[in-house]
């Protein structure tokens, strides 16, 4: 059983404010997810290797010639805070 | 014209019967007229159309038409960038983002002269079983406005069903091609991991999304396939290997063949309606020579689990770009930290939330090995259960869904939800292509698919397979009545 206290710290971790309301519910629905989860354990996997890619593609090279990329513009052009050329942020480190 | 496949199309363009212009226009006045009942579209781009109907009209007149798609008025599915098109996933986190390049898929589909005619909806960022998880608008099954149309690609199945499309896209990361062709009466496809390229589309789980396309028949799949199929320099996992001639291949038949039938897709509790429809179709395909044998792939009832760690961990990873940075939404903090908080908070909807949690969960210090490890291992028994079985035998046939379109609002609890995917989901965990094949309907008159699933990079096959069987069956002629 997953606690509120982990629910809070999980939501630090994915950068998410969630409500009071919101952090209750989350609790019970993963909660109730995992425990369905839970029943992976059932399953013999000793020895059986991990699969993270279905396709069996290994190291694909390519030349390293030079492209057309974005250019500065386009790139900036959904930015919702550009300054000149970059990406404005709010402030990280005080003065 | 609307309801006519794309084939029969090209074929009217050809003798000049029909004009690319007219057609684009009979679609745009279809979606004008109907698409404020079912919501398929997120996005009409009407201007650019029309232009690209032109353009193709003037290359069926000159007697250069530049293939099977040449002013085929299709759909994509709202989470493939297209440059100048805003592309919101189906989120506020994009309502504004309009992407500089095309994907892909997209850039094929405009070199092989289609008309796209605008943007569909979806569960919001692909998370979903029913198109109810837009951020803007839920879309209705043409069949039966009160009925979900399936998701997550929702908007691209129920515009090709209620004829608001002549063929569709859409991504496929669990089954949300297959389950909404089902749910919708038309043939969805999910290839082969790797063999269209994933440039472009927006990133839901890595290793498991797939585009592929909807059609109002198995020759238009084909041929729709077809056009964006292949490798990609832009995607290092996109396979290199030949694409073949799909269409020409679809007369070849099913004698011959060995059809596996798993025990494990037919559990006890599933809906009799669909089992005896899948159960018909089945026959249909041995009374036309295929050999039928029964195949067991017993891990099946834990591909779910293994499926619901694998697919939020990797989402979790790839929605952490949505930052307030770079593209998408930002609402102000008092610094970095608060600032992307508020914005992640303001911009993903509960389900996006849900999964996002999830993933970062499973991923977490202590909990890595237990589930995600797990699941990996899982996957690799799904995996060697599939080799062993197309070892036997060619293709596998297989309800695909336990059961008809479901109402708006009826499945509230999330796990409910998932359940929906427990036939497509082991496809794409193995990464082995399937089509979904319009099989019959309920005694209600909702749509049930026949779910044929193959080796690896044969598709040619799967195919095969779905145009015999609906070549000896009459359920494409019937259309939903929308008024």
């Amino acid at each position: 059983m997953i606690e509120r206290k982990d629910v809070e710290h999980v939501a630090r971790l994915t950068r998410l404010a969630l409500s009071d309301a919101e952090l209750e519910r989350m609790r019970e629905q993963l909660n109730s997810i995992l425990a369905h989860l839970d029943t992976l354990r059932a399953v013999p996997t000793e020895g059986v290797e991990p699969t993270s890619h279905a396709v069996d593609v290994v190291n694909v090279m390519r030349d390293d010639t030079e492209g057309q990329c974005l250019s500065q513009a386009d790139a900036l052009a959904n930015a919702p805070d550009p300054r000149g050329d970059l990406f404005r942020v709010p402030r990280i480190i005080e003065e | 014209m609307t309801h006519r496949p794309i084939h029969e199309l090209t074929d009217a363009y050809r003798r000049g019967d029909l004009t690319p212009t007219a057609a684009a226009e009979d679609y745009l006045a279809r979606i004008g007229a109907l698409d404020g009942k079912i919501g398929a579209y997120l996005t009409v781009v009407r201007d650019q159309a029309l232009a690209a109907a032109r353009e193709s009209e003037a290359r069926w007149s000159a007697g250069s038409p530049r293939g099977p798609l040449d002013g085929a008025p299709i759909a994509v599915k709202d989470v493939l960038c297209t440059a100048g098109v805003r592309t919101t996933c189906g989120s506020k986190m994009l309502e504004r983002f309009v992407p500089p390049y095309d994907a892909t898929t997209v850039e094929r589909l405009r070199a092989a002269g289609a008309v796209i005619l605008g943007k569909t909806n979806l569960d919001e960022f692909a998370m979903g079983s029913s198109t109810e998880h837009s951020a803007y608008h839920p879309t209705r099954n043409p069949w039966d406005l009160t009925r979900v149309p399936g998701g997550s690609s929702g908007g691209s199945a129920a515009a090709v069903a209620g004829g608001l499309a002549a063929g569709a896209y859409g991504s496929d990361t669990g089954g949300s091609i297959r389950q909404p062709a089902a749910f919708c009466g038309v043939v969805g496809m999910k290839p082969t991991y790797g063999r269209v390229s994933r440039y472009g589309l927006i990133a839901l789980a890595s290793s498991l999304d797939q585009i592929g396309p909807f059609a109002q028949d198995v020759t238009d799949a084909a041929h729709l396939l077809a056009a964006v199929a292949g490798h990609d320099p832009h995607d290092a996992t996109s396979i290199e290997a030949p694409v073949p001639d799909y269409a020409a291949e679809l007369p070849k038949g099913v004698a011959g063949l060995t059809l596996g039938m798993p025990d494990e897709y037919f559990p006890d509790g599933m809906d009799p309606e669909v089992e005896r429809a899948v159960r018909a179709a089945i026959d249909v395909l041995k009374g036309l020579g295929a050999k039928i044998e029964r195949v067991s792939l017993p891990t099946t009832p834990h591909a779910l689990a293994a499926y619901y760690v694998i697919l939020p961990a990797e989402a979790s990873s790839n929605l952490a770009r949505y930052d307030g940075v770079k593209y998408g939404l930002r609402v102000a903090g008092r610094d970095l930290i608060d600032m992307e908080s508020r914005t992640r908070s303001a911009g993903f909807g509960a389900e996006v939330k849900r999964r996002i949690m999830l993933g970062t969960y499973v991923l977490s210090a202590g909990y890595y090995d237990a589930y995600y490890g797990k699941a990996q291992s899982v996957r690799t028994l799904v995996r060697r259960e599939f080799a062993a079985a197309f070892a036997k035998v060619d293709l596998i046939v297989a309800p695909t869904t336990p059961n008809v379109p479901f109402k708006h609002g009826e499945k509230q609890d999330p796990l409910s939800m998932y359940l929906n995917d427990v036939f497509t989901i082991p496809g794409n965990l193995s990464g082995i292509p399937g089509v979904s094949v319009p099989c019959g309907f309920s005694a209600a008159g909702l749509p049930i698919g026949l779910q044929v699933l193959g080796r690896p990079l044969d598709e040619a096959r799967v195919l095969r397979a779905a145009y015999a069987y609906e070549q000896a069956t009459s359920w494409r002629s019937r259309r939903p009545e929308l008024t």
